[in-house]
């Protein structure tokens, strides 16, 4: 075994890497139950990757087949209903966990400096994931699938000059036909998951470049020769760490964090559970109603909904009734969250030593976020717009006011080393 | 190898060529990867015109035809109809028909060639949702009787197809090209003589 390894060393760097990245990386004691979010999501990924390539195994890319398909793989195929259930409640929980994940970021501030790019590539994640979730809702060909291909989509024609002939462009026909199934198909089995298992791999390399952030915001990595021998942490880590700094409040990736991650593995998999078993549609949630219908592309569903992980984005699009400033404003509330990192101009990173004002704004943000998830899916008429109309401000305000108030704001004193 | 000195100028020229050439032949190869996504030939072919018989219409009612695989609405307009079209002028974004929606044959009030004949494709040009065709009492728009509502994003139009202020859909809806064979024959797709 000793010879296979040393066989193995000399031609790549196996017994590094590992060192470098799980046993010997050193991460901040007092991880609590937000940052499992993170290798959770690399779970579901896996999962879907899994469970998608059994799919396209029966599914059948046509206009003309793949409703029929989706029916065969859920009756005749042998635990088809089981992959596809995984498959289908998986998006659902991918984005679930992602956005729990963005709001751990958020809270404890870890897209501050130095960990800007870190956090572009996880909104790069973000936004391929949306990509890959919009196209995957597309493939069954329901009703929802073909009216909400096509809302999207005319997003697109809403762009100056260039709109109709771009929308033309990506349907590849007049509207909405086969030869978008097709090729909406192809970017999601292939050139979207190549795409994000390359940015997930970015991120967790520039992840660990800069090392994890943690709930209380301060840096494990102290100057080297500034810690009595006493204080540092009591274990061996990669030199490429532990020559540069002086490492406190630090324990090894593996066995502990591994072991943490398992345990928070095992809740979700009885949630996750759960849904696939009992509650596969979530009360029309996660798969939409309209959806156990083919598509007609001469009838519209009476009423059109996304599924509930864009409904927030879906409502800023329909509060104003203004066609072009609905599109710019449902981008412009992704893109602001790209640009966290230089809109919050404090230099305090946790909410715990952070003003109440801005636990207060982040708070709004929070509940603004989740009241326009939930008017996305009610109709756009009356109070609905009004209220949708008042929370796309509060979102919005989030940032005006974080840029005003983070640059001289109230925050508590930091404490020197890690609490619990 | 020589030990002659660097010519740097040469170099950079060499580097500065090649370069240029590279990138030339790199926006050459991503044409047909661009253009394979444009309708292909079968998708051209399928949006010929089509061909509508409309003799058994009833006044008030709306048929529904397909071109380009876009749903197409033939309503045969009562006089009522064609009346609320003065009272809804005031109400329109967009009375005139100015903004290029239509074929100039019909930028007219009633937008079409024959007033009895209203012909349109059936797509909101919000976001592309078909509304209902609503013959009586148009609850969403006080005060008049028929038009059309889009249920996915409240847009509403009168009865010439025309959009009324303060809703999501920025224009008219679209006239296709048509023109009449003879008074039970219309033809979708195309213009009068281009064939």
């Amino acid at each position: 075994m000793k010879g296979l390894m040393d066989w193995i060393d000399q031609r790549i760097p196996f017994s590094n890497s590992m060192k470098l990245h799980v046993t010997q990386y050193p991460a901040p004691k007092n991880f609590n139950f937000w940052y499992l979010m993170g290798s959770l999501a690399l779970v579901v990924l896996v999962n879907q990757i899994v469970t998608g390539i059994w799919l396209t195994m029966s599914y059948n890319p046509s206009a003309e087949g793949a409703f029929a398909s989706v029916e065969y793989i859920m009756r005749d195929v042998e635990y088809g209903w089981l992959l596809r259930y995984m498959h289908s409640t998986g998006a659902s929980f991918f984005f679930l966990v992602v956005y729990l994940h963005m709001f751990r970021g958020l809270m404890y501030g870890s897209y501050q400096k130095p960990r800007e790019l870190l956090w572009l590539f996880g909104m790069l994640i973000f936004l391929v994931l949306m990509a890959e979730a919009f196209m995957g809702y597309m493939l069954p060909w329901g009703q929802m699938s073909y009216w909400g291909a096509q809302v999207i989509i005319s997003l697109f024609g809403a762009i100056p000059y260039v709109g109709d002939a771009l929308t033309t462009w990506i349907r590849g026909d007049y509207v909405i036909s086969g030869a978008t199934l097709n090729r909406f198909f192809a970017l999601h089995v292939i050139a979207l998951p190549l795409v994000l298992v390359i940015l997930v791999f970015l991120h967790l390399i520039a992840l660990h470049e800069v090392g994890s952030n943690n709930p209380d915001g301060i840096d494990i990595k102290k100057p080297k020769g500034s810690v009595a021998e006493e204080d540092k942490a009591k274990f061996e880590f990669h030199e490429r760490y532990a020559k540069k700094y002086d490492i406190v409040d630090a324990i090894p990736f593996h066995p502990y964090y591994t072991v943490k991650d398992l345990v928070g593995l095992a809740g979700f998999l009885i949630l996750f559970a759960i849904v696939i078993f009992y509650l596969p549609t979530m009360g029309g949630y996660f798969l939409e109603p309209p959806n156990f219908e083919a598509a007609d592309p001469m009838r519209t569903p009476a009423h059109i909904a996304p599924v509930w992980y864009f409904t927030p984005f879906y409502a800023i699009l329909r509060a104003v009734p203004i066609k072009l400033l609905g599109v710019i404003l449902m981008f412009a509330a992704i893109v602001l969250l790209f640009l966290m990192p230089w809109i919050d101009r404090g230099k305090v990173r946790s909410i715990r030593y952070r003003s109440g004002l801005h636990k207060a704004n982040l708070t709004q943000f929070v509940i603004s976020f989740v009241i326009l998830g939930y008017l996305g899916v009610m109709p756009a008429e009356g109070i609905y717009t009004l209220m949708a109309q008042i929370f796309t401000f509060l979102y919005f305000a989030f940032f005006a006011f974080l840029w005003f108030y983070s640059k001289n704001e109230k925050t508590k004193p930091l404490p020197e080393r890690l609490t619990k | 190898m020589s030990n002659a000195p660097v010519d740097k100028g040469r170099r950079r020229f060499l580097t500065v060529a090649t370069s240029v050439v590279g990138a030339a032949g790199a926006v050459g190869a991503a044409v047909p990867f661009i253009a394979s996504w444009n309708p292909s030939a079968k998708a051209r072919i399928a949006g010929a015109p089509v061909e509508v018989k409309i003799d058994k219409v009833e006044p008030g009612q709306l048929i529904r035809a397909e071109w380009r695989g876009q749903p197409i609405w033939i309503v045969r307009r009562t006089e009522t109809m064609l009346d609320s079209l003065n009272a809804t002028d005031s109400r329109v974004r967009d009375p005139e028909s100015n903004v290029q929606q239509q074929p100039a044959y019909a930028q007219n009030q009633h937008r079409s060639i024959r007033p009895e004949w209203f012909i349109a494709v059936g797509i909101c040009t919000h976001l592309g949702c078909s509304p209902q065709f609503i013959s009586r009492s148009f609850i969403e728009a006080e005060g008049v009787e028929a038009g059309f509502f889009c249920p996915c994003h409240g847009s509403r139009f009168d009865i010439a197809g025309r959009v009324f202020q303060a809703v999501p859909a920025p224009t008219n809806l679209v006239i296709p090209p048509h023109y009449f064979v003879d008074d039970v024959t219309v033809i979708v797709g195309e213009e009068e003589g281009a064939a």
